[in-house]
C-alpha cells in the first residue's frame, strides 16, 4: 500500500520546492529581466527610476553604417597628397558629429576601412568595442567548434581500442576537464608569460635557441590563438569522452560484416563508424557551440579582453558592462543579442542535421 | 563452389581451451549444420572459419587453400549474422551492395547484381526502404543479400533465425532451405536449434564442450545416435533414460531389467555397452505406446498435453522415475490413471552407465 505521503500531489511540489525555488531565482527570473532590462536605461546602483527606452539599446549596439569618403581636392580638382604621397581625406569626425547632413552617422566611430580606388570606404559602428567581440566570439566559436570536435574524435578513436593500460590515457586526456577553468587559465598564463613562461622555454630549446620569447597574451595577433589553443585542450577530454559513448553503440558485428567485405580502415570510418556516429555528431556539435559562445573566464582571468580589445567577447562584455560599468540594460542587451544567436544556430544545426 | 575441410582445430583464449581439436570435412554444395547447446563451442568454430576469430591449432582449408592466415575477405566466405549486422543508415539498395560498393564496382554491374541477389528472394519491391522500416525477416534477407552478392564459394550462418518469432522462423528457414537448392553452394550454419538442424542439414555436426560428438545424416543421429548427449539433444520431446541391470547377454542383444523396467531383449551395438552390469536404456518418447496387458513399464499419469496431432503424457513409474510419451494421436488422459507403455524392443538404445547428472545435461540441452 502506498503511504498518503507518497501519493498526495501536495509532497511532491514540496519536495520540489526548493530546486524549483532556486532555479526560478537564479535562472527563469534573470531570463526574463534580461529582456525587461534590455528595454531600459536601467543602471545597477541609480537614485533614479529606469525608464523605457524602447530598442535604443539594441541600435546603439548594433548600429552600423557605411561611409565613403571622397579625397580632399585642390581648386584645379586634383587629388590632394600628404608629403608621402598619401592621399588626404577630410577627418571621420566632420561627418559624425554634430553633422545636421549626416544623421545617420552622428556618434558612431570608425570599425574598419579599404580603399576603394580614390575613395576611402569605411564602416562605422555605434559600439566599436561591441562589434569586436561579436566578431572575436564568431572567430573564436569556428575555430574552437570543429577543431576540438576534430580532435576529441581523433582522441575517442585513439582511446577505444583494447590496449593494455588504456585507462591510464583516457585519464589523462580527461584530466584537464575536471580542473576548474579558472585554474586552468591561471596556469596557462604561466605558460603563455613572456620571458622565461613555459612555452616559450620549449619552443627555444626545441630550436636550439633560435626561437625569440613571445608575449603570447600580450600582442593583438597571438592572443586570441592563445586563447583558443587552451580552450581546446581544456575542453576536448569532455567530448573525448561524448564521443567515445557513441563509438561504443555502434555494434561490434558491423565492424565484422565490414572485415568479411574487405572493407579498408578508411571505408569502416566512412561506412560504419562515422554514420554510426551522426546522433552523437549533432550533440556534440550542438554542444561545443553553445559552450564556445559562453567564453568568459579565461578572458577574465587572462586578459581582460585586452591588448586593444583583441579578445573581446560577448559574454565578457555584457559582465564588463553590467557590473564593471553598472550599465545593466546594456549588459542584458548584450544577453540577450546571445541568447538570439546561440538559439538561432542551435536551430539551424538541427535543421540540417534532422532525420531525413 | 567449394568443400571445407577443419583438420585438428584448436582455440583457445589464454588457459582456456574452447574448441578442444576437431576434425570436419564439409563436401561442396553440402549444407552442414553445427548444433549443440549453449557455449559449446560451435559460434567460435564458424567465426574461425569466417575469419573473424584467429586459429590457434590445426589447419583450414577451403577449396584447397589453406586459410588459416588469410583475411576474411580473402577466403571467399559471406556471412550472416543472428542480429543481421545490417547498416541502419543505408537503403536496402545499399545494404545488399555493400561489398560491391568496398570493391569499387562498376555502377552497372553494381545494379545487376543487386537486382539478382533482389529476385532471388523476392524483395525487389523493397530496394528503396531503410531498415528501420522493414521487419525482422526482410531484414534478415537483406543481410543474405548482402552475402548473395559476394557469389562466395562458402556461405556462414551464424544463428540466423534466433531473433525471429516461431511463426516467421519457419518461413525463413524454408527459405534458406530453398536458397541453398536453388544456388547449390556449400553452407555452414550453427543453430541451437535441432529442429532447424533436423530439416535443413545434408550433415549435422554436434558439438559439446569443443569436441565433435557425432556427425553425420539426421536420419542417422536420430536412429544411430552415438552416446547419449547426441541421444538426448536430438529429437523432441527427448529421449527418456533409465537405469537398468544388464541381467545376461550375447554378442548383440543384452537381456535388462530394473525395478521399474520389465526384462526385456535390447539391441547391443554401441561402444562401451555390456562391459559393465549397469547401462542406461534410452527409450524415445515416439516409441512408446500404451498396452492394455503386460508391457515393460507402468505407471500413472501426471499431465496429459493434448496437441492435436499427438499428445504427449507426462507419466510417474515407481521409485521417482518418470518417463515422457508422446502418442501419435489425439487421446484422453486422466490425470492419476493407471497406464502401461510397451515398445518395440528393436528401438530401444543401451547406453554405458550415466550419472544422473549426464542425462540431465542431455535432456536440457535440446
Amino acid at each position: 500500500m502506498a503511504s498518503k505521503l507518497t501519493r498526495a500531489n501536495r509532497t511532491g511540489w514540496l519536495m520540489a520546492f526548493p530546486g524549483v525555488a532556486l532555479m526560478t531565482l537564479f535562472i527563469i527570473v534573470p531570463f526574463f529581466l534580461a529582456f525587461a532590462f534590455s528595454l531600459t536605461n536601467q543602471r545597477l546602483a541609480s537614485p533614479n527610476a529606469a525608464e523605457y527606452v524602447g530598442f535604443e539599446n539594441y541600435s546603439d549596439l548594433l548600429g552600423v553604417a557605411v561611409f565613403t569618403l571622397e579625397p580632399e581636392r585642390d581648386d584645379s580638382g586634383a587629388v590632394v597628397r600628404d608629403g608621402d604621397g598619401e592621399i588626404e581625406y577630410p577627418r571621420l569626425r566632420n561627418f559624425t558629429r554634430n553633422n545636421p547632413d549626416y544623421p545617420n552617422l552622428a556618434g558612431k566611430r570608425e570599425w574598419f576601412s579599404w580603399q576603394s580606388g580614390e575613395n576611402r570606404v569605411v564602416v562605422l559602428a555605434s559600439d566599436v568595442v561591441f562589434m569586436k567581440a561579436l566578431v572575436n566570439t564568431f572567430t573564436f566559436v569556428l575555430f574552437v567548434a570543429p577543431i576540438q570536435a576534430g580532435l576529441a574524435l581523433c582522441l575517442a578513436l585513439l582511446i577505444n581500442q583494447k590496449l593494455y593500460g588504456i585507462n591510464i590515457f583516457r585519464t589523462i586526456y580527461f584530466m584537464p576537464v575536471v580542473v576548474s577553468i579558472v585554474v586552468v587559465s591561471l596556469l596557462w598564463r604561466f605558460i603563455y608569460s613572456p620571458g622565461d613562461g613555459l612555452l616559450n622555454n620549449v619552443l627555444g630549446w626545441l630550436t636550439f635557441g633560435a626561437f625569440e620569447g613571445i608575449d603570447w597574451l600580450g600582442r593583438t595577433d597571438t592572443a586570441l590563438p592563445s586563447i583558443m589553443a587552451m580552450s581546446i585542450w581544456q575542453g576536448v577530454g569532455f567530448q573525448m569522452v561524448i564521443w567515445l559513448a557513441g563509438l561504443q553503440n555502434i555494434s561490434p558485428t558491423l565492424y565484422e560484416a565490414g572485415e568479411i567485405e574487405g572493407a579498408s580502415k578508411w571505408q569502416t570510418f566512412r561506412y560504419i563508424t562515422w554514420p554510426g556516429l551522426r546522433n552523437t555528431a549533432v550533440l556534440i556539435l550542438i554542444v561545443i557551440t553553445m559552450q564556445a559562445f559562453a567564453l568568459f573566464a579565461q578572458i577574465d582571468v587572462m586578459t581582460q579582453g585586452g591588448p586593444l580589445d583583441s579578445t573581446q567577447v560577448l559574454v565578457f562584455q555584457a559582465v564588463e558592462r553590467g557590473y564593471g560599468k553598472q550599465d545593466i540594460s546594456g549588459g542584458s542587451t548584450i544577453s540577450v543579442i546571445l541568447f538570439v544567436i546561440v538559439l538561432s544556430i542551435s536551430l539551424v544545426q538541427r535543421y540540417l542535421t534532422r532525420e531525413k | 563452389m567449394a568443400d571445407v575441410k577443419l583438420k585438428g582445430i584448436k582455440k583457445s583464449y589464454g588457459p582456456v581451451d574452447v574448441i578442444k581439436g576437431v576434425d570436419i570435412d564439409v563436401n561442396d554444395g553440402e549444407f552442414v549444420v553445427f548444433v549443440g547447446p549453449s557455449g559449446c563451442g560451435k559460434s567460435t568454430l564458424l567465426r574461425m572459419i569466417a575469419g573473424l576469430e584467429d586459429i590457434t591449432g590445426g589447419t583450414l582449408e577451403i577449396g584447397t587453400r589453406v586459410v588459416n592466415e588469410v583475411p576474411a575477405s580473402e577466403r571467399g566466405i559471406a556471412m550472416v549474422f543472428q542480429s543481421y549486422a545490417i547498416f541502419p543508415h543505408m537503403t536496402v539498395r545499399e545494404n545488399i551492395a555493400f561489398g560491391l560498393t568496398i570493391a569499387k564496382t562498376p555502377k552497372a554491374e553494381k545494379d545487376e547484381k543487386v537486382m539478382e541477389a533482389a529476385r532471388i528472394l523476392q524483395m525487389e519491391n523493397l530496394l528503396d526502404r531503410r531498415p528501420s522500416q522493414l521487419s525482422g525477416g526482410q531484414r534478415q534477407r537483406v543481410a543474405i543479400g548482402r552475402a548473395i552478392t559476394r557469389n562466395p564459394e562458402v556461405f556462414l550462418f551464424d544463428e540466423p533465425l534466433s531473433n525471429l518469432d516461431a511463426a516467421l522462423r519457419l518461413d525463413m528457414r524454408m527459405e534458406i532451405g530453398k536458397l541453398h537448392k536453388s544456388l547449390g553452394a556449400t553452407m555452414i550454419y550453427v543453430t541451437h536449434d535441432q529442429v532447424e538442424a533436423m530439416t535443413l542439414a545434408d550433415k549435422i555436426v554436434v558439438l559439446k564442450d569443443g569436441y565433435v560428438q557425432q556427425m553425420g545424416a539426421p536420419m542417422d543421429l536420430y536412429h544411430r545416435p552415438n552416446n547419449l548427449f547426441v541421444a538426448g539433444f536430438i529429437g523432441a520431446p527427448s529421449m527418456n533414460f533409465l537405469d537398468v541391470d544388464i541381467v545376461s547377454q550375447d554378442g548383440t542383444s543384452a537381456k535388462v531389467n530394473s525395478p521399474v523396467v520389465a526384462e526385456f531383449a535390447a539391441p547391443v551395438w554401441r561402444d562401451g555397452v555390456g562391459q559393465t552390469p549397469k547401462a542406461t536404456l534410452g527409450i524415445r518418447p515416439q516409441d512408446l505406446r500404451p498396452v492394455a496387458e503386460g508391457g515393460i513399464l507402468e505407471g500413472t499419469v501426471t499431465l496429459a498435453e493434448r496437441l492435436g496431432t499427438e499428445t504427449i503424457v507426462d507419466i510417474r513409474l515407481s521409485h521417482g522415475h518418470r518417463v515422457l510419451a508422446s502418442l501419435g494421436e489425439d487421446r484422453v488422459f486422466e490425470p492419476g490413471e493407471h497406464i502401461r507403455l510397451d515398445f518395440d524392443h528393436e528401438k530401444a538404445h543401451l547406453f554405458a552407465p550415466a550419472t544422473d547428472q549426464e542425462k540431465q545435461a542431455a535432456q536440457s540441452a535440446a
